[in-house]
This record gives structure tokens, sequence and C-alpha cells, in this order.
């Protein structure tokens, strides 16, 4: 047999760059509330097209409709937009701080803010979250005062972390956060380990994973899914699909010939593909993943679609390979406005209730973020004694750790 | 008191940490039903049930990365790795994770795994079954190493690493399992209950990490080494006539310094001896440190005695593969001169 064609590659591309109108052609998105919402309890062979749709409650006129629909409470749904909001202003103007040269690094989950909420919301402060870079706002929803957040960015002396971890790797037990790591992908396999661990005492907490779906390419993201379904891991591997992993788009991480959701498919796993932006379509989700979980039937994986509104992160430019207005065109919307129409047209918020929120939720922000750099920010005030960057190494000091700090004292 | 050989005091030593703590398991691949191609874990699922000891997927940085978690969540998982030259894949997971989570958490979380794993050379196992890696561990902050050379201190030794709050890489050299071996690939092998540090008691008991021994008392030279080779060192010794003084590090990290400051400031002169690749190997960590602390009590340079820089070549295992002659040979270079 011989080649009918001469043999080539494929290199998937981004659809628009700088300069190009945006195009989001190669999304197809199904009318709100068409998906059907199978048991809990189902087979995960018995609804593997969830992994190819998409889930969404929230209508165009922002109604909530169909079988996903949580049926949240009013007071429950104006929560959650507070916590989105405060969220967006929080990270703004750490955004903004770092610009200032008070740290490092820092990034803004601009346009994913419902993803994390629906995980706090739908979940205990018990349930541990292992996340990746944009779920700061599980933390805000979790009761964390800001300022302990601000002085974890300043590494400041009130840094619970005394100063050792970039900004917004934070480490919170008491809000069930894990200790972020930066390096990408491994903290799926861990929140495996860490359900089976409950699952192994008979325990009732469950885990989370949060991994965005560049990411999921690393051998950990498919280590961690091929565990979590062997052993039934009470655990929700959740997939953020922003479209964007720096500047690599999402077709080069395999998102062109399948979802990312499907990732779940081949290991056996019941897999939801959710609008991301649609803050009750994600809380249902989580939810029925969580049902899923304490019913020990074990894991689920959830891709979240959406979109990373801001740059990676402050050390990124995103103007260079992108429209500038490819979030403004982004077909699913804004996740904040969309829950905000909502509340609006149950006649259970209005404009000037936003604005006078907007306005107190910043003057609050604003005050919290004087009070941390009162204490200090990375270049000025106080910080923690340098003699402490030899501590918790090891639980005990050893022989190199007190000859290292007695050079580094002088 | 029984007499066991290094499998049977290491499955010893899972059992009896098995049975005294509920937070203890064991995972890893063919280790559950099976017992483990080394017969390390034979007879533990049976008697402790398959929550406690169980196969997994053929995938190191899964079993590492969730052997964490479960560490995180307050278990002391023993992960094994089947061989030492199939770590890599959780390179990652034990360098940027296992390594570092006390550190970046301040103390909020720690992740006390024990990873065991066959390592070493002497069993025609070619590159891919013969390597020793420790030095890419020894190099990482915030992982501790154990490698030891008896069935007694590998017993105790792998009950002081579960109990460790620190993750620990636990390195089995596999070539003296069975008995120990002194690099005579030509002589009949000698089974360990000939020896004596093969009475090993049934019960619980711990040999302390960072603690050095002294296996044989000399004058004339130190010897560094661990694993096979302090069987190969005192061989080296026995055979040459020369008072060496023998020390088997038994935990790399952390060392005990003191012990091997005070034996070459004693003797003037030190040869360290291991397996592994001679570049950027443990003993340059070792040459450093002897040099720094004991430079006015040397009387000659220090000798290493290392694996060649190449990967392991199955068909020269006994050129490659270190024996007393090599040994001897350094310890008369440090003593003519």
């Amino acid at each position: 047999m011989r080649n009918t064609v001469k043999l080539s590659l494929h290199f998937p591309d981004a659809p628009a760059r700088p300069g190009d109108k945006p195009d989001f052609s190669y999304l197809q998105i199904p009318e709100a509330g068409r998906v059907r919402r199978p048991d809990p309890t189902t087979p995960a062979a018995d609804m593997r097209e969830l992994a190819y749709d998409l889930i969404r409650v929230l209508d165009a006129e922002h109604r909530a409709v169909g079988p996903w629909d949580p049926h949240l409470a009013p007071e429950t749904l104006r929560r959650a937009l507070k916590f989105m909001m405060t969220d967006r202003i929080f990270e703004d103007r750490m955004f903004r701080a770092q610009r200032q040269g008070k740290t490092s690094f820092f990034l803004r989950g601009l346009g994913e803010e419902a993803i994390a909420i629906a995980h706090a919301m739908a979940l205990e402060n018990s349930d541990m979250c292992f996340t990746s870079y944009r779920q700061q706002g599980l933390l805000i929803a979790r009761g964390c005062p800001i300022v302990n957040m601000m002085n974890q960015a300043y590494g400041n002396a009130a840094d619970k972390q005394h100063g050792v971890q970039m900004p917004l790797h934070y480490s919170y037990p008491e809000y069930g956060y894990f200790a972020m790591s930066g390096n990408l992908a491994t903290q799926v396999s861990q929140a495996v380990g860490w359900a089976m661990a409950s699952a192994y005492r008979g325990d009732d907490k469950i885990a989370v994973a949060f991994i965005g779906e560049g990411a999921t390419a690393e051998g950990d993201f498919h280590a961690g899914i091929l565990f979590a379904s062997v052993y039934r891991a009470p655990v929700i591997i959740s997939i953020s699909n922003n479209q964007w992993a720096i500047s690599t788009f999402q077709t080069v991480a395999g998102g062109e010939q399948t979802t990312f959701a499907a990732r779940g498919v081949g290991v056996g796993l019941p897999a939801l593909r959710v609008d991301g932006n649609d803050f009750l379509a994600s809380y249902a989700a989580v939810q029925w993943a969580a049902e899923r979980a304490r019913a020990n039937l074990g894991a689920t994986v959830i891709e979240f679609v959406t979109y990373r509104g801001h740059a990676h992160s402050s050390s990124d430019d995103p103007a260079r390979y992108r429209p500038a207005d490819d979030f403004a065109a982004w077909p699913l919307g804004d996740p904040v406005v969309r829950l905000k129409q909502h509340l609006i047209g149950l006649g259970e918020w209005s404009d000037e209730q936003h604005e006078a929120f907007e306005a107190q939720a910043t003057e609050e922000i604003r005050a919290q973020q004087v009070q941390a750099e009162s204490i200090g920010t990375l270049t000025a005030g106080k910080h923690p004694d340098p003699a402490t960057l030899f501590e918790n190494v090891f639980e005990e000091l050893d022989w190199r750790h007190a000859l290292q700090r007695r050079e580094l004292e002088g | 008191m029984p007499s066991m050989n290094m499998v049977q005091a290491l499955n010893s030593a899972l059992d009896v940490m098995l049975a005294r703590d509920p937070n203890v398991l064991t995972f890893g691949q063919d280790i559950g039903y099976f017992g483990g191609v080394f017969r390390v874990t034979d007879g533990l699922q049976k008697k402790h049930g398959k929550n406690r000891c169980f196969d997994t997927p053929i995938c190191e940085l899964g079993i590492v990365g969730v052997g964490i978690g479960m560490a995180v969540n307050g278990l002391r998982p023993v992960l094994e790795i089947q061989f030492a030259d199939y770590i890599y894949p959780a390179y990652d997971q034990l360098v940027s994770e296992a390594a570092r989570i006390r550190y970046r958490s301040v103390g909020d979380y720690i992740a006390p795994i024990t990873v065991r794993s066959p390592y070493g050379g002497g069993i025609f196992g070619g590159e891919t079954h013969s390597q020793s890696p420790e030095a890419l561990f020894t190099h990482v902050a915030g992982l501790m190493t154990v490698i030891p050379s008896t069935p007694y201190d590998a017993k105790g030794l792998l009950i002081s690493a579960i109990e460790s709050n620190d993750p620990v890489m636990f390195f089995e050299p596999k070539r003296i399992y069975n008995g120990p071996f002194d690099g005579h690939h030509e002589r009949p092998a000698v089974p360990w209950s000939q020896h004596p540090a093969s009475e090993v008691p049934e019960g619980y008991y711990t040999v302390p990490l960072g603690k050095a021994a002294k296996v044989r008392e000399g004058e004339a030279v130190t010897l560094l080494c661990y694993g096979t080779m302090v069987h190969v060192a005192r061989a080296a010794v026995e055979e040459s006539g020369i008072d060496g003084e023998i020390l088997d590090l038994r935990t790399l990290v952390p060392l005990d310094l003191e012990a091997v400051v005070e034996s070459v400031k004693k003797t003037g002169r030190c040869v360290i001896v291991h397996e592994a690749t001679e570049t950027s190997g443990y003993g340059g960590e070792l040459v450093a440190l002897v040099q720094k602390h004991c430079f006015y009590h040397l009387e000659a340079p220090i000798e290493r005695v290392c694996g060649y820089d190449t990967p392991y070549p199955h068909g020269f295992e006994w050129e490659y593969f270190i024996g007393p002659a090599r040994v001897v040979a350094a310890m008369r270079r440090v003593l003519e001169i």
C-alpha cells in the first residue's frame, strides 16, 4: 500500500489573534435547560453524552430553566453574587498593588469567579480543595479575612506563611484550602489521595482538585483521574477550561477533537461539561458530583467552560497573542452580570443595590489594604525574621540549617 | 531471636507497623495479592486486608502523588517503587511536593510518606534495574534518604522512617536482600543466617535516623560507605590486612557528620565507596565535608571509589560492579602518600 498524500502535521491554533475579530464559532452553545439531569446514582456508562454537551441553567433572559436549576433561595443567590463581586474587587486591587511595586506577582480570575464560589457554597468547609491559580474566591466565600490574604501577598510580618511562598499560594487548613503549589497538576493525584484517606477511615469528607485545561496535559492529571476511578475516591476533578494557558489556546491542550470532560470518560468516570459562567449551572454540577461522592459512588470530572478575562498573571501581556476585545465578545458572558440580571429578574436585587454593594465592598477592601500595608508590603515595612527561613524544611532543624542560619545572621 | 534475611526483616517491619498503627498502609505495583516482585510484602494483604496493602496501576507519579495526599490527610503511607530505576516519573511529586509541603505551608500540612525502592547493581539488571539514584534525592532540601546494609538495620530504620514526620526515601540494596554480598561473584552466595546482623527481633524496635554505624574499628584509613558497599569494604579490609575503619552511614540525609569527622580525624585518611556514578555523586558531598571539617588532620587526598560514569552495562556486570580489589587499590593509594 502506498501513501495517497504526502504526510504532514497538524498544528492547532487560536481562531483569532491580535488585530482579528474575536471568533468563538468553535463553541457549540445549546439552549439553557436542554441537557438532562440523570440521578447522581446513575452508572457512568449510561450518561457519557454529558461529557460532550454543555449544562446551562440561565437562559438568554437570565431566567433559571431546566432540570439542573438548583432552586436556591434568593438570599443564597445574593450571597453568591456578593462573594463574586468581592473576589473581583479584591483581585483587581491587588493586581494594581503589584503594578505599584508592592508585591512581586499577582493574578486575577476575572470572568471565572462563579466556579470557585459555586464550589465553596455547594460543599462543606471541611471538604478539602486542592486549588490551582484562579480559586481565590474559595477563601473569600469560606470566610478568610481578606487582610490575611493581602498579608500573604506582601509577605509581611503578619503573613502566616512567614514570607516563604509567592503571592496567592495560600495555605489554610481551617478553610479547607491545601497549600497551593506552583507546579501544574501535581494537586490532582494529591486530592485523590486525600479523598482516598477519607474513605480509608470511613470519614464523610470529600476533596476537590482544581486544574486548568492546559495543565490536563500533564501526567499527574491522567494518573489522578485513573486512581480516582480505580479506587472510587470521593473526589471532584474540576477543570476550568478558560481557553488559554498563557498564550497557548486550548486546542493545543487537546481541546479541538474532543472535550476536556471527555478525559473522564476514558477512565470510566462520570463527566459533566458545564457553562462555567452560569453560577446556577456550576453550583448544580458541583452539588451533583458531591452527592455522588457522598453516596460512595466515587469521583466525577467536571469541565467548566469559561474564559480567562485577564492576563495569565502580572508577568503576562495578552495583547500580544489575542484580540483585545476577546473577553467582551465571549458568548457565555460575564458570570457577575448574569447572576445580577437573574436576581433583578426575580425582583430580589436592583442596579442601585448592586452599585451600593460595590461601593461598600470596595471601601471595606480598601480599608483592609491600608491595614495590611501598615504592617508592610514586599518592599517596605515589617517582615518575618529571616532566620525563620530555615524552619519547616524538616520537623527539626538539622546541623546544616543550624550552621547556615549562623552564617545568615553573621 | 529469629534469623531473617533483609526481605523478611523489611516484611516484619511493615507487619509490625500495620498492626501497631491504623494510619499505616502500603501500596505499589504487584505488592498486594502477589506480595511484591522481591516478596517484601508477602502475606501482608492476606493478614491486614486490602485497605492496608493493595496493588496500584503502573504509575509511579500516581503512587507518590496519591501517597502525599493521604499523608496530608493524616495517614502514613509506605509506597513501593518496584525498582529505583522507575522512580523518575514520580520525581516532580517527590522534589516539588513531598519535600516542600511542610515548608510552603509553614507546618500546616506535612507529608510523612516513606518511599521504599530496591536499588543498586550486582544482579545483571542492566541499565534499568541497577541504578543508584540516591544523590538525586540527597540534593533536595526536605527529603531524608536512608539506605540499610543489614536485616537488623533494615527493619529498625524502616520503622523509624515510617514514624518520621518527614518524607523518607528508603533505598534497599537489592543485591543483599538474601545475603551479605562482598563483591566476590565467583564464590558461592552466603546466606544472611551466617551473619550476626541477621538476628532480628520479631517485635517493634527502631534504629534512629541520622546515626552512622561503626562496622569495624581501625586506625589506618576511614572507609565511608553504605548499602552493599559496606560488605565490599569489609572484604577489602579483611583481604588486604589494612587496618581500615568502616563507617556505614545508614542515613545520607541527615548525615551523621559527627561520626564521619571523628573517624577521619583519627585515621587522617578517607576513602569513600558507593555504587552510584562518580560525578556529582554523594561521595562528592562527603569529600567536601571531610575537607572542610578535617582538613588539618588529613594525611592524603580523599579517594572515591564509585560507579564509572556510564549507564549500567548489562554484559559487563563484574567489570562495572565495585569489588574489594578497587577498594583495596584506593586504600593503598591514600596510604602510600
